[in-house]
C-alpha cells in the first residue's frame, strides 16, 4: 500500500481548450513528487484539482485510500504554498500561521506553542509580529510554508514555490525545502516548470506536455532515458538523429543516418532490420579531440568542424558541423595545461563517443526541435543572466 | 544619501504648503468663525450683534433638541449600518463578474446622479404619498391600513437616506474589492476555512479601506441631512439638519444656527478623533503579536 495519492483519469478542459488529458499518477508516501513541464501544460491545474480549488471534468483522485474528488477544498487533507504566497495582507506572521490551526478551533495556548515550533523551523521567530510586506521574498515563501505544514496536511502542494526568488536565494531555498522535507516526512507534489530545480528536489518526476503525461520516473531515468523527444529536449541539452536500422547484433546494432555517418547503437528496443529509429545523445557523452583517436569497435568515430565555441568555465561548449547536422557537445576540463593545443573556431575536430550512449527515443515529435537551445540563443542567456547577477 | 533625505523632506513640505494654507484659510478659520458665533448676541434684524453672550448657549436647553439630536444620531448610524451591509455583498459579486459587465452595473449605479437630487427626493414623496401607487398597492394588498400614515416619520426618511447614500457607499468599496486579491480566498478555504469564514477573516479585512471611507462618506452627510427630513419627514420626524434651517431663515438667529451647527460638528469630530487616537496608539504597539 505505498500508493497514497492517485489520479486516475483526470481530464479538464477551460472552453475548448483541453488542459488535461486522461492524466493518470500514483505518488507514494513521504516522496518528493514533482509535475515537470512548460508553462500552460496543465500542471498547476491538476494541483489545483489536487487541492479542491477546481474540478475535474473527470476522473478520480484518491488520497489514503479515501476518494477526495467531491470534497470542498476546506475538507480536504492537504495544504497548498502558492506561487505568490497569498498570505494574508492584514494579519501578522504569527497570525498567518495560526490561521489554519484558529479555523480549526484550536485554543490560543496550544496555537502559540505549534506556532512558534514552526517559526523555529523556518528561523522567524523574530518576525512573528511583522506584517508580511515587511518581510523579503525568501522570509513570505517560509512562512508561506510553514502556514501550510502547521495543518500537517497529508499531501503539501508546493505551486512553483521558488518561481518568484533570485537565482542564489533559489538554490538555498531548495536546501531549506529539502531539509524541512526530511524533517516533516510529508508527502509533496511540486509543481515546476524548472527541470534543475525537479531534477535536485524529486523522488520521482512526471514531466507534463500540453495536457499529456510523457514520462513518469526518477530524475536519472527521466534525463538518461528519455522516453520521448519532449522530455530528451526539455530535460538537459541533447541532440537528435534520425536513422534506418541496417543490420541487429548483440549488443549492439548498426544504424545509417543519413547524411552523417554509420552509427552502432545499444539495444535497449526491440528493433529490426529496416525499421526507422531515433536517437537522443547527451552533449556530455560526446568527446571532441584534435587527432583522431584510437578506440576500440564498440565506439564510433565521426570528423566535423567546429562552428561555435561558449568558455563556461568548468566546461566548454562546442558546436560541431558534420554535414547537415550541428551537434552541441560539452566538454569538462579536469585540467588545463598551458601547452596544450586549444581547439578553437574553425578546427577540424573528431568526434567520439560509445554505443552505449545512443539512446532510442519510443515517440519522436519535430516541434520538439525547437526546444533545443543554438549557439546564439545559449549566448544571449548567459549575457542576461550575467546582467542579473551583476544588479 | 541624509541630503537627499533632507531635500526629499523639504520638497514634501514645499509641495504639502499650498493645500494645507487652502485648507485652513476656507475650511478651519470658517469653522471656527461658526464656532466663535455661538457666543455673540443675535441682532433683532438677522445679523450678529456685537457684545460677547452665553445667552446663545442657555437657550440651547429647549426640551425638543435632546430627541431631536438622538433622532439625528440614531437615524445616521441605523443608515450607515443598513448601506455598508448592503454594499459588502454587492460589492463582492460585482467586483467577481466579468470587467464589461462590471462597467455596465457601474453605469446604473450612477445613472440616477444625472437626475437632480431634489427631484430624486420629491419622486419618493410621490411614491409613499397616501394618494400614492405604492402606498395603494399596500391598502389593496391588506398589508397597510388606509388611514395609516407611510410618509411623514422617520422610518420614511430613513429609507430615502438609504437609497440616497447607498452608492457613496458601494462605490469605494467596490473600488477595493476590485483591488482584493481573490487568490486570499482560495488560500483561507485552503487553509480549512468554509465560504462565510473567510469571506469574514480575509475579505473584510482587506477591503477594510474601502468600508472606512464609505462609512465616512454616508454617516457625514446622513448626519447634516435636512432636504430628505424636510420633504418625506415632516414634523414628526425632524432632524438637527431642520433646525438649524430654520433658526437661520425662519428665526433669523444666526448664534443659535452656529452653536447647534457646533454641537453637530463636535458630534462628529470627537467620536472620529477618539478612533484615530486609539488606532494610532494600536499601530505603534503592534509590535506584539497582535493576539
Amino acid at each position: 500500500m505505498d500508493d497514497f495519492l492517485i489520479f486516475d483519469g483526470i481530464s479538464k478542459s477551460f472552453g475548448n481548450h483541453k488542459v488535461l488529458d486522461n492524466v493518470s499518477l500514483t505518488v507514494k508516501k513521504g516522496e518528493i513528487f514533482s509535475l515537470l513541464g512548460p508553462s500552460g501544460c496543465g500542471k498547476t491545474t491538476l494541483l489545483r484539482i489536487c487541492a479542491g480549488l477546481e474540478e475535474p471534468d473527470s476522473g478520480r483522485i484518491i488520497l489514503n485510500g479515501e476518494d477526495i474528488t467531491d470534497l470542498s477544498p476546506n475538507k480536504r487533507q492537504v495544504n497548498t504554498v502558492f506561487q505568490n504566497y497569498a498570505l494574508f495582507p492584514n494579519l501578522s506572521v504569527f497570525d498567518n500561521i495560526a490561521f489554519g490551526l484558529r479555523i480549526s478551533g484550536m485554543k490560543e495556548n496550544g496555537i502559540k506553542d505549534e506556532v512558534y515550533k514552526y517559526l523555529e523551523m523556518i528561523q522567524l521567530t523574530d518576525h512573528a509580529g511583522k506584517k508580511p510586506d515587511k518581510l523579503s521574498g525568501g522570509q513570505k515563501q517560509r512562512v508561506a510554508i510553514a502556514r501550510a505544514l502547521i495543518n500537517r496536511p497529508k499531501v503539501l502542494l508546493l505551486d512553483e514555490p521558488l518561481a518568484a526568488l533570485d537565482l542564489k536565494l533559489r538554490q538555498r531555498m531548495l536546501v531549506d525545502l529539502d531539509n524541512i522535507h526530511d524533517e516533516v516526512g510529508i508527502t509533496f507534489l511540486y509543481v515546476t516548470h524548472d527541470q534543475s530545480e525537479a531534477m535536485s528536489l524529486s523522488d520521482n518526476i512526471a514531466v507534463i506536455n500540453e495536457g499529456l503525461v510523457e514520462q513518469v520516473g526518477t530524475p536519472t531515468q527521466i534525463y538518461e532515458a528519455p522516453r520521448t523527444s519532449f522530455v530528451a529536449a526539455f530535460i538537459g541539452d541533447t541532440n537528435f538523429f534520425e536513422g534506418d536500422v541496417i543490420e541487429v547484433n548483440e549488443p549492439y546494432s548498426k544504424l545509417r543516418i543519413e547524411d552523417f555517418t554509420d552509427v552502432l547503437v545499444y539495444n535497449d528496443k526491440k528493433i529490426r532490420k529496416g525499421d526507422r529509429v531515433y536517437l537522443s545523445i547527451r552533449p556530455e557523452k560526446f568527446t571532441v579531440t584534435l587527432q583522431k583517436p584510437r578506440l576500440p569497435e564498440s565506439y564510433n568515430i565521426v570528423k566535423g568542424k567546429v562552428e561555435e565555441i561558449i568558455y563556461l568555465g568548468y566546461h566548454t561548449k562546442y558546436w560541431v558541423r558534420v554535414n547537415e547536422y550541428l551537434i552541441e557537445t560539452k566538454r569538462l576540463h579536469d585540467r588545463y595545461m598551458l601547452d596544450e593545443k586549444m581547439i578553437t573556431w574553425g578546427d577540424e575536430v573528431w568526434l567520439s563517443w560509445h554505443a552505449d550512449y545512443c539512446y532510442m527515443l519510443e515517440q519522436y515529435n519535430m516541434e520538439d526541435e525547437a526546444l533545443l537551445t543554438l549557439p546564439d540563443e545559449e549566448i544571449m542567456a548567459e549575457i542576461e543572466s550575467e546582467a542579473v547577477e551583476d544588479e | 544619501m541624509l541630503f537627499q533625505l533632507f531635500n526629499k523632506r523639504k520638497s514634501e513640505v514645499l509641495i504639502s504648503v499650498s493645500p494645507m494654507g487652502w485648507l485652513f484659510i476656507f475650511f478651519v478659520i470658517p469653522t471656527l468663525l461658526v464656532i466663535a458665533m455661538a457666543f455673540r448676541s443675535a441682532d433683532p434684524y438677522g445679523g450678529i450683534g456685537d457684545e460677547w453672550t452665553l445667552n446663545t448657549i442657555k437657550d440651547l436647553r429647549n426640551p425638543n433638541y435632546p430627541l431631536i439630536i438622538w433622532r439625528t444620531v440614531w437615524l445616521s448610524i441605523v443608515s450607515t449600518v443598513i448601506c455598508i451591509l448592503t454594499a459588502i455583498p454587492a460589492a463582492y459579486y460585482i467586483s467577481r463578474i466579468r470587467k464589461k459587465y462590471q462597467d455596465i452595473i457601474l453605469l446604473f449605479i450612477i445613472v440616477p446622479f444625472w437626475i437632480n437630487f431634489l427631484i430624486r427626493i420629491f419622486a419618493w414623496k410621490v411614491f409613499l404619498h397616501p394618494e400614492g401607487i405604492f402606498k395603494q398597492l399596500l391598502v389593496a394588498l391588506h398589508i397597510s391600513a388606509p388611514d395609516s400614515l407611510l410618509l411623514y416619520r422617520p422610518e420614511a426618511v430613513l429609507v430615502v437616506i438609504v437609497y440616497s447614500y447607498l452608492p457613496f457607499a458601494l462605490l469605494p468599496i467596490y473600488a477595493s474589492a476590485e483591488k482584493f486579491d481573490f487568490h486570499l480566498m482560495e488560500a483561507a478555504y485552503d487553509l480549512g476555512a468554509g465560504r462565510l469564514q473567510a469571506f469574514i477573516r480575509v475579505f473584510i479585512p482587506g477591503i477594510r479601506q474601502g468600508l472606512l471611507t464609505a462609512i465616512i462618506v454616508v454617516f457625514i452627510p446622513a448626519l447634516g441631512s435636512y432636504v430628505i427630513p424636510d420633504i418625506v419627514g415632516g414634523p414628526s420626524a425632524e432632524m438637527i439638519g431642520n433646525k438649524i434651517a430654520q433658526r437661520t431663515f425662519i428665526d433669523r438667529n444666526l448664534p443659535h444656527a452656529s452653536a447647534l451647527s457646533a454641537i453637530l460638528a463636535f458630534a462628529v469630530i470627537i467620536p472620529s478623533a477618539l478612533a484615530l487616537t486609539r488606532r494610532f496608539f494600536k499601530e505603534k504597539n503592534s509590535g506584539s503579536l497582535g493576539i
